[in-house]
């Protein structure tokens, strides 16, 4: 027997063996094919799944935990970790918690403020998972020229903050400083040339019939059942429900802007898609109208006790020195007390529970990841799909590890 | 009258003993006992439309009395745009309450993510077992007992703080 013939024999026995036989597929943790360290253990027939069972935790780092022993600053750099695509709506949603514990009113300019931060940050989240879904369906191109426009977004953070990923940005009470004029200027260039390459990237693949065939159908998921598996954010929209935490509960002063909540109907790859694409046009409204109604005043609300003096201050007066040692040593008496507070994260809604019994640290600190809880849908979601439409599902519900695990 | 009248009415003419306490950040608590809790859910999903699980978490006080552990559901109305806090105490010797994935689906990794954590278990849970520590782990890391740093270590004490 020739080696080409044994080969084909080889090629037939095993083609043979998995028609109509059950096989276990380990997908992950580590799959190139998914983005973050997912484990689902699938049951396959050929390329059909039959079920699948996800497995989290693997990059568990105890935050909660570690929130118990850290003074409520502190805090800040932990809740950049969970959802890092868009860490400065967890700084912001976690210094609005402690503002609510504390019961302290922002300036409206430090609303507008937080408001072109956060929903910058919407639009680089939004721009990774709907590139990314491009990348799934082997679209690579759209992923290369959003990854550039990402990376303008991290430019602006970085002249806001200094960093660009795991941003802490802000303070409790406020900002650490105020927008310098070349943030201003380069936003403004932003919001001149994003439009014109986010159009380029939409029409690559809104209204691409390959596209089109790819995601419609791919992982649906009904309003009801959505809402039983407390679906939130625009995966819960592309299913039909306009629950968005901006327009129910509103915080920051959005209620001051005129902004669509886009809905979905079917609740699959292609409607999640849609909905993000029209939210990144909706966050770049909100945008043009905080900026150019971006209120004089200050960038921080006039809380001594809780927000640090200037550094040229704590040099000169005696009570910039005290306040600036309490606040450093966690020394500022809190409220006792519980809020719950939640913000319209990346992904839906990102909640804190908090917990004081008026020590320096929080006495139970829970976050509310939306993902963690929508994510428990997806074997529901892919039941009966192809493995390639598999891959497409998660990374079209943007499911973030960091946030996943904690 | 507002929402809260309205519900406070509503769970006063159906269940007794229900501690309902308006919170200073206008959120209403209820405090139910563990014999009733899942019925007044069941009651707040079916007849007072709460059919959104926000969150489901526990807490451990482990100075309150036979009461160590509270499992704490909150609860939104999306029509009527009305957030609830829904709360239940456990003692120490039998952490336990019914679960609520009958109700809410949502609620199965919560309650799986609070067993972990707390050791607090639910009852007719499809599938009670850890989920984001490992499988053998001997403790339940949240409870208070268990220090985050090595107990020997002095410099962080609070009495160093004044307190």
């Amino acid at each position: 027997m020739s080696e080409l013939s044994k080969l084909n024999k080889n090629l037939d026995l095993s083609s043979e063996t998995i028609d109509g036989e059950i096989a276990t597929l380990n997908l992950g943790p580590t799959h190139p094919a998914t983005h973050g360290i997912f484990q689902n253990i699938l049951k396959v027939d050929g390329e059909r799944i039959l079920s699948a069972e996800q497995t989290v935790g693997y990059i568990h780092r105890a935050f909660e935990k570690l929130a118990e022993r850290r003074p409520y600053n502190q805090i800040t750099p932990i809740t950049d970790r969970l959802n890092y695509c868009s860490s400065p709506i967890n700084n912001i949603g976690w210094h609005m918690t402690v503002e609510k514990l504390i019961g302290v009113e922002m300036p409206k300019r430090v609303d507008y403020m937080r408001v072109i931060v956060m929903e910058l940050a919407r639009i680089a989240d939004h721009l990774v998972c709907n590139s990314v879904i491009g990348v799934d369906t082997g679209a690579l191109t759209g992923f290369t020229y959003m990854f550039q426009q990402r990376e303008k977004i991290y430019d602006l953070f970085e002249e806001i903050c200094g960093a660009r990923l795991t941003t802490n940005v802000g303070r409790i009470g406020g900002f650490d400083r105020d927008f310098n004029p070349e943030f201003i200027q380069k936003l403004r260039v932003f919001l001149n040339e994003f439009p014109k390459k986010f159009g380029e990237f939409a029409s690559l693949l809104e209204r691409n019939r390959i596209f089109m065939d790819r995601t419609i159908g791919a992982g649906p998921i009904s309003a009801k059942r959505a809402l039983e598996y407390s679906f939130a954010g625009p995966n819960l929209r592309a299913a039909g429900v306009d629950y968005d935490v901006r327009a129910m509960n509103p915080y920051c002063s959005y209620q001051d802007f005129d902004f669509n909540i886009p809905v979905g109907n079917d609740g699959d790859t292609y409607d999640r898609f849609i909905v993000r694409q029209q939210e990144i046009r909706e966050s770049l409204k909100i945008i043009h109208q905080a900026l150019e109604n971006l209120p004089e005043g200050a960038y921080h609300a006039d809380i001594p006790s809780f927000y640090l003096p200037p550094k040229e201050e704590v040099y000169r007066s005696m009570e910039a020195l005290i306040y600036h040692f309490k606040i450093v040593m966690g020394e500022t008496p809190i409220p006792k007390g519980e809020v719950y507070f939640s913000v319209e994260g990346g992904n839906g809604e990102l909640g804190y529970y908090l917990v004081s019994d008026g020590g320096r640290t929080p006495y139970r600190l829970h976050f509310r990841r939306p993902c963690f809880i929508y994510y428990q849908a997806y074997p529901e979601m892919i039941k009966g799909a192809l493995l390639s439409d598999a891959i497409l599902t998660m990374s079209s519900m943007n499911v973030i590890a960091g946030e996943l695990d904690a | 009258m507002s929402n809260d009248h309205i519900l406070t009415e509503a769970l006063n003419a159906n269940f007794s003993g229900l501690e309902i306490i308006k919170d200073n950040y206008d959120c209403l608590n209820i405090t139910s006992s563990e014999h009733d809790v899942h019925g007044l859910i069941e009651f707040l999903l079916k007849d007072l439309g709460f059919a959104y699980l926000t969150d489901l978490t526990g807490a451990h006080y482990p100075n309150s009395e036979n009461s160590e552990f509270q499992v704490i559901y909150h609860l939104h109305n999306l029509q009527k745009n009305h957030r609830i806090r829904v709360r239940v105490h456990l003692p120490k010797s039998n952490p336990q309450t019914r679960t609520i994935t009958d109700l809410f689906l949502a609620a199965n990794w919560m309650e799986r993510e609070t067993y972990d954590f707390f050791g607090i278990t639910f009852e007719g849970h499809p599938n009670m077992v850890r989920i984001l520590n490992m499988d053998d782990m001997d403790y339940f890391p949240m409870r208070k007992e268990y220090a985050l740093e090595d107990e020997t270590r002095t410099d962080k004490s609070d009495r160093y703080f004044g307190r």
